[in-house]
């Protein structure tokens, strides 16, 4: 087991070294000398130049990225000049506000989705599974900003029940308690769409196991009803729904660029929507990486689970 | 999964003729209703110009913040004093415009790659599809905000970033159409013809692909809908003055708190857009994958329903039996058809007897034997008529509690392939245990040992090594073996066997055979023995009874039948079996095929196929004629001893 993860680790190097070098093409595309962007277009030409031998932009793409590579190893991602401090500080900062919302968000998308899913399948064309059925359509139609401000809306300024914004109470609070009364909101919106998806997922894949042959033949041997369902079918189906549900973190971190808008969360998300407005690329860089990054090892786990699931896989 | 949708339909009785696409989506309440309001709104949209609307740009900061329903100002008006009902139809032209020409790139664009790797193959493939990998590591919004930060923010850019990152779903998609199509025979055919490779990808190829094109468009619509709205909602998108329903509904979010309705509008009308979008996709997606077409996946309940006439239950004629089965009628509902699997069987069965129920694919032999312990998959089956005893009691009337007893418990089934039928993620050892504890509450200890013994009973060696395997690490052969132990687990009395050779290759089938016979013998379990094949019957089987078309049509002893059989169908049936020491005997498939159990002609099921059918065959209901304690025949002109077929 423990090598078939070790292989599964190694195989995601690539895909991260894959990342670096799409994040900084998509950088170095950009239109425009950023020197000059940087300076402002009153810029004498002695100092454009002299900034783009600092950045080193006077060098070929390929050596630029070796240095851009050698410097992202040693933890240097560039200076943030709307912030005047080091990119990776802010992105680091604003990463755990953002881990904690999507994570939250995730865990609740997998519990409420797969059960809704197995009493959908279970239940099907009853009333639960007709209702559950419509509650996904809704949910995967609903704008997730939209309805993160139908819910301050009702739940903070009708009924005061929860704050409308922000991630801790200004003054006092700090704790748990304080952290888990500001998370309910963004984090339920949030895990919406993703729940629809997964719960429909969910009863498409109990539907199909429920009709193969050892799923007759567990019912041959005499188990229960139950057994059936929650080992026998809920096993199976569980290996389809996993690499979904890792899928389904990538929606889940991107999406958190709206509802970190929308409540005003300190995360990476709406660090980067005010980033792209003041062009502050270097931040942009840095936010699209982390992310870009905490999504595959996301995907890694979520393989990983698999894994120890299916001894097929192995 | 696109076959139906490729090949012609078959000619059907003109009873089962399936509707037309149209008619099967409007059957589909959801998705008529999502074409509707999808439809109104499109007519909104596209008619904005013609309507009596003010000028959706016209401020009047004197009707600022104005609530719906005021008068000129049926939605009220935004901060700016704008009428928010003609800002809206306005934005909605927008958006829509927007959600489907990011749609029609990233379908073109997809689907030009996918085509293209799924065609060339080999180094092209793994180049676009490498990339295509590449781009999906990214988080969907993610990118699109990479993008956008890269292009800088604007309506169009936006919708450039969301094609672009669409993309890889169609790419993905037809890829693996293509790839399987580039294989099939017709394309190969226009290859010998000298077509050039754009000729056969565009004038062969994507007719097959593009159901897979549409039906991918119709699930990415919304999402780019969707998110083109979102970047805008976020300020990335269109830019003032110009407005799409994303803009307004960010704007509107400044002033939540004191004019709600200005972003709850927009928002509600991106909802009623995206789930009418989302309605009718799931609708087009229905018609065109056929796997999803008739129902098919519906969940079988845990056992068979019984619809039988309780008053004219037949009552138990043989009170010596193991096992009677009386007039069992099983039927299948699918759309309007009923199809009638089986339609009146009678099996008997004695202590450690062993009888073959022999017939082509299809005559209703598994469906009998499902059909005694309610394993028949319901929907669409149930049974319909007729009654099984075992030991006297009423195995239809019992509660389900009970069958669940007497399943893998006093009566025990073997299927056909022992891959499918083991499950996958579970060790040997933990099937067979459970099989054990489902009937013996027995400890953990002892569970094991007992599971070990069984093992050892099917010769299996290295018992406890393979107690911890997985079905997939064991041969064919020996997955049959745990399947036999597992149906030995309790003592059962009566053990049906379904094919259980039949995916096994000859040796390992012989061994099996052997297996099945000293155990009948050891423990003097009776066996219902399901095959096609005479050659296993005459190893094994006391009896036979011979199935065609859901009926009875031959019974008696085995060496009887083998050696005199009266009916056609058995004597074809027999000539089948090749005879070691003989090679000039003649081989022959049965000519024709079986009738469609949803339009049994009348008279002779066999008629269409018998080389003795007279006129007198195709009329009126044909009897099992009894010549004998053991002996019958459904037959107006049994053949006599050594007659040729």
């Amino acid at each position: 087991m423990a090598y078939y993860i070790a292989k599964r680790l190694l195989a995601a190097i690539p895909v991260l070294f894959g990342l670096t070098i799409i994040v900084f093409l998509i950088m170095a595309m950009i239109p425009g000398d950023p020197a000059t962007a940087i300076l402002g277009s009153y810029a004498t030409p002695e100092n454009v130049a002299k900034l783009n031998r600092d950045l080193g932009l006077d060098k070929t793409l390929f050596e630029q990225y070796v240095i851009w590579i050698g410097n992202l190893i040693h933890g240097d991602l560039g200076r943030s000049y709307t912030l005047n401090r080091p990119v990776l500080d802010e992105v680091l900062e604003r990463f755990s506000a953002t881990l904690i919302l999507s994570g939250t968000s995730l865990v609740l998308c997998s519990v409420l989705g797969l059960l809704a899913g197995i009493i959908s399948a279970v239940r099907q064309y009853g009333w639960a599974d007709k209702a559950i059925t419509l509650i996904v359509l809704i949910g995967i139609s609903t704008p997730s900003f939209w309805l993160g401000l139908l819910l301050i809306l009702i739940f903070a300024v009708n009924l005061k029940l929860f704050p409308a914004s922000g991630m801790y109470a200004i003054y006092g609070g700090g704790d748990l308690a304080d952290l888990i009364h500001h998370l309910t909101l963004p984090a339920l919106t949030l895990s919406i769409v993703a729940t629809g998806v997964i719960a429909r997922l969910t009863r498409t894949a109990m539907l199909e196991v429920l009709r193969q042959d050892y799923i007759r033949t567990a019912r041959a041997k005499g188990l229960s009803e139950s057994k059936v369902i929650y080992k026998h079918a809920f096993k199976a189906a569980l290996v389809n729904v996993v690499p979904v549900i890792g899928i389904q973190a990538g929606f889940v971190i991107g999406g958190a660029v709206y509802i970190e808008t929308v409540f005003q969360w300190p995360g990476i998300g709406s660090m980067l929507v005010t980033a792209i407005s003041t062009r502050d690329l270097l931040l942009v860089q840095g936010g699209v990486l982390i992310v870009a990054s905490a999504y595959v090892l996301f995907n890694l786990l979520a393989d990983v689970v698999q894994t120890i699931l299916d001894p097929r896989l192995r | 999964m696109t076959e139906a949708t490729l090949t012609t339909p078959r000619k059907q009785p003109a009873k089962t003729s399936r509707p037309s696409t149209l008619g099967l989506l409007l059957n589909n309440t959801l998705a008529t209703t999502g074409l509707i309001i999808l439809g109104i709104i499109c007519l909104l949209a596209l008619a904005a110009p013609l309507l009596p609307l003010p000028n959706p740009d016209a401020t009047a900061p004197a009707d600022r913040l104005m609530r719906p329903f005021t008068d000129g100002h049926l939605l009220g008006t935004d901060h700016l004093g704008r009428d928010l009902l003609s800002r809206l139809i306005w934005g909605t032209r927008v958006s829509l415009a927007v959600g489907l020409s990011a749609t029609a790139i990233a379908a073109f664009f997809g689907s030009l790659l996918g085509l293209l790797a799924g065609y060339a193959g080999k180094r092209v493939d793994t180049i676009i599809m490498r990339g295509i990998d590449m781009v999906m590591a990214f988080p969907y919004i993610l990118l699109a905000l990479a993008i956008v930060a890269v292009l800088g923010p604007g309506l169009l850019n936006a919708l450039y970033a969301i094609a672009l990152v669409n993309i890889p779903f169609f790419a993905r998609n037809i890829r693996g159409i293509t790839l399987g199509l580039s294989r099939r025979e017709f394309v190969d055919a226009a290859r010998l013809a000298g077509k050039s490779p754009p000729q056969i990808l565009f004038l062969e190829i994507l007719p097959n692909v593009l159901p897979v094109i549409i039906i991918t468009m119709s699930t990415t619509v919304g999402w780019m809908v969707l998110e083109t709205a979102g970047l805008s909602f976020l300020g990335l998108g269109a830019q003032p003055p110009q407005a799409d329903l994303g803009s307004m509904l960010g704007e509107g979010r400044k002033i939540l708190f004191t004019a709600p309705h200005v972003s709850i509008i927009p928002g509600l009308m991106i909802f009623a857009l995206v789930m009418s979008i989302n309605l009718f996709g799931d609708g087009i997606r229905d018609i065109l994958d056929p796997r999803l077409r008739s129902g098919s996946l519906t969940r079988p309940v845990a056992r068979t329903a019984v619809e039988r006439n309780e008053a004219d239950k037949p009552a138990p004629t043989r009170p010596d039996a193991l096992f009677e089965m009386i007039g069992l009628r099983t039927e299948f509902k699918i759309g309007t058809s009923v199809y009638k699997a089986v339609g009146g069987v009678d099996l008997a069965l004695k202590h450690g007897e062993c009888l073959g129920l022999v017939g082509e694919s299809g005559s209703g032999k598994s469906v009998t034997a499902m059909s005694v312990m309610g394993l028949v998959p319901t929907p669409p089956g149930k049974i319909a008529g007729g009654a099984a005893y075992l030991e006297g009691e009423d195995l239809f009337a019992a509660s389900d509690r009970r069958i669940r007893d007497l399943r893998g418990g006093s009566v025990s089934y073997v299927f056909q392939d022992p891959l499918s039928t083991l499950h996958p993620l579970f060790t040997v050892g933990q099937q067979l245990s459970e099989a054990i504890s489902a009937h013996a509450p027995l400890g953990r200890s002892e569970t094991q040992a007992r599971a070990l013994e069984l093992l050892s009973l099917v010769r299996i060696p290295n018992p406890a090594e393979r107690l911890k395997a997985y079905p997939h690490e064991l041969s064919g052969g020996m997955r049959q073996r745990v399947c036999i132990a597992m149906a030995l687990a309790n003592d059962a009395k009566l053990l049906i066997a379904d094919e259980p050779t039949t995916a096994l290759d000859v040796t390992v089938q012989s061994q099996i055979l052997t297996l099945m016979n000293q155990l009948r013998q050891e423990r003097d379990a009776a066996i219902l023995f399901i095959t096609h094949d005479f050659g296993v019957v005459s190893a094994l089987c006391d009896r036979v009874a011979v199935m065609y078309a859901g009926r009875i049509v031959e019974t008696g002893t085995t060496e009887d039948i083998l050696n005199n059989p009266k009916h056609p169908y058995t004597a074809k049936l027999i000539e089948c079996v090749p005879v070691l020491g003989d090679p000039g005997r003649r081989l022959d498939a049965i000519e024709g095929r079986p009738p469609v159990v949803n339009h049994l002609p009348d008279g002779c099921a066999f008629a269409d196929r018998c080389p003795h059918v007279q006129p007198v065959c195709r009329s009126g209901d044909i009897a099992l004629e009894m010549t004998g304690p053991e002996r019958g025949v459904r037959c107006l002109f049994p053949l006599t001893q050594g007659e040729d077929t």
